[in-house]
């Protein structure tokens, strides 16, 4: 079985993981629905979604594995880590779900991802820039896509509407570590990198409201619960998750297609 | 006269024009607007510079493939093939040759994008721009799923002749 490795604790190395690993481990969620989505249509797009997210998380995965003072590629990086080196939000670890549980969490990590990216289209990093001007396209997207269904669910029979809103009260309360400040962002922000994710809340908020309000939904009551996966403490859900998904890559090092 | 160096390089541009796209091989990569320049190296290297469509799209490896081996084929090797994400691909690159190539292959061709800083809104029973027909022409249209059997189409109806077809989405 193939070692782990040990990932670099230099913040532009980190602030890029949480980014990459936001993009890996929600679109690994999402191939989930492969066979599985209500229609086929939503099978196409929920794998084809999960198919964008994997090329955005390449892209800043070989990034972040040239700096740091390490040289790891995408892969070892994708499948070589333990657990607590993933810095995803809980948000996009959480399983899969219903369709509205997938419905919520989509437009959830689009409406951060957009004005992330948008951000990141000016990074000092000339990689990440470039990464950023196609995945924003693609964020955009994806958003739209989410924000639809969401007004079709919350605006259809009283099944849907019971389950999303369900699925908006079960997920609202992992936004908020998406926000929390922490020392990553700041120096994200002070070099130039990109922005800190407190300042995404604005935007976030709005894109959320809109949606919520065209679909006759209410906003969650805000909560004191606060989730860690940034910070690489993730939920029992991870571990499990990881296993399945770094199986092949454990057991037969290097295999390719 | 051309220069060597020249005419190899525009040898090397009509090749390109009958490299196809392996997910929608009715277009060329250069129809793609993939091919952003070909150019020769100070080793005597074959340089094409390519930009890829989506950051997911299975097919780049394979495209990158591809023109090597036709260039090689063609006896303009040794090439290289350089990826270049900045400016990042956009269907507004499709070229007119491309566009009409899709129409008559059945797939609608891309709007142009516009608004793209504009923030989303969510409006209620708003339309999308609706392409027309490539079998019939006509405008009367709606859309199916978002998402299509590549990741680059959309599948759409046509309300007038009845048959479903792929929208090579504008993005």
């Amino acid at each position: 079985m193939r070692d782990s490795i040990t990932v670099s604790t230099d913040p532009t190395v980190r602030y890029l993981l949480r980014l990459a690993d936001t993009c890996l481990i929600h679109a690994q969620r999402l191939g989930e629905w492969c066979g599985h989505a209500p229609i086929i249509e939503e099978d196409i797009a929920l794998t084809n979604i999960a198919l964008d997210l994997i090329g955005q998380a390449r892209g800043i995965l070989t990034r972040a594995g040239q700096l740091g003072g390490q040289q790891l590629d995408e892969d070892q990086l994708a499948f070589l880590r333990d657990e607590r080196d993933y810095l995803n939000p809980t948000l996009v670890e959480l399983p899969r779900g219903d369709f509205a549980i997938a419905t919520v969490r989509n437009l959830m990590v689009a409406a951060l991802l957009e004005p992330l990216w948008m951000r990141l289209q000016a990074s000092s990093d000339a990689e990440v820039a470039a990464v950023a001007g196609k995945a924003v396209k693609e964020a955009r997207y994806h958003h739209r896509h989410a924000a639809d269904w969401l007004v079709r669910l919350g605006d259809g029979t009283a099944e849907s509407r019971r389950r999303i809103e369900t699925a908006l009260d079960r997920l609202w309360p992992y936004s908020r570590e998406l926000f929390e400040p922490d020392a990553i962002d700041e120096a994200a922000f002070a070099s130039g990198l990109g922005p800190r994710w407190a300042d995404l809340r604005e935007p976030w908020m709005a894109a959320m409201r809109d949606a919520i309000d065209s679909a006759g939904l209410a906003i969650p009551a805000e909560k004191t619960f606060l989730s860690t996966g940034r910070m690489g403490i993730h939920s029992e859900h991870m571990g499990h998750m990881l296993a399945e998904m770094q199986y092949l890559q454990r057991s037969y090092p290097g295999g390719v297609w | 006269m051309m220069s060597a160096a020249t005419e190899r390089t525009a040898r090397a541009w009509v090749v390109l024009d009958a490299v196809p796209d392996p997910e929608v091989p009715v277009l060329s990569v250069r129809d793609l607007g993939m091919v952003r320049g070909v150019d020769l190296a100070d080793d005597g290297t074959l340089d094409v510079v390519l930009t890829p469509t989506y950051s997911g799209c299975p097919a780049t490896e394979m495209i990158e493939r591809s023109v090597i081996e036709a260039l090689d084929a063609a006896g303009l090797g040794p090439v290289r093939v350089t990826l270049r994400r900045a400016p990042a691909w956009t269907t507004d690159w499709i070229s007119d040759e491309g566009r009409r190539k899709l129409r008559e292959y059945g797939i609608a061709p891309p709007t142009h994008v516009v608004g793209e800083t504009v923030p989303i809104r969510i409006v209620r029973g708003a339309a999308v721009p609706a392409p027309s027909c490539p079998r019939c022409g006509s405008a009367d249209t709606e859309q199916i799923s978002a998402f299509g059997s590549t990741a680059c189409k959309a599948l759409w109806r046509c309300r007038t002749c009845g048959e479903p077809f792929d929208y090579f989405k504008p993005i």
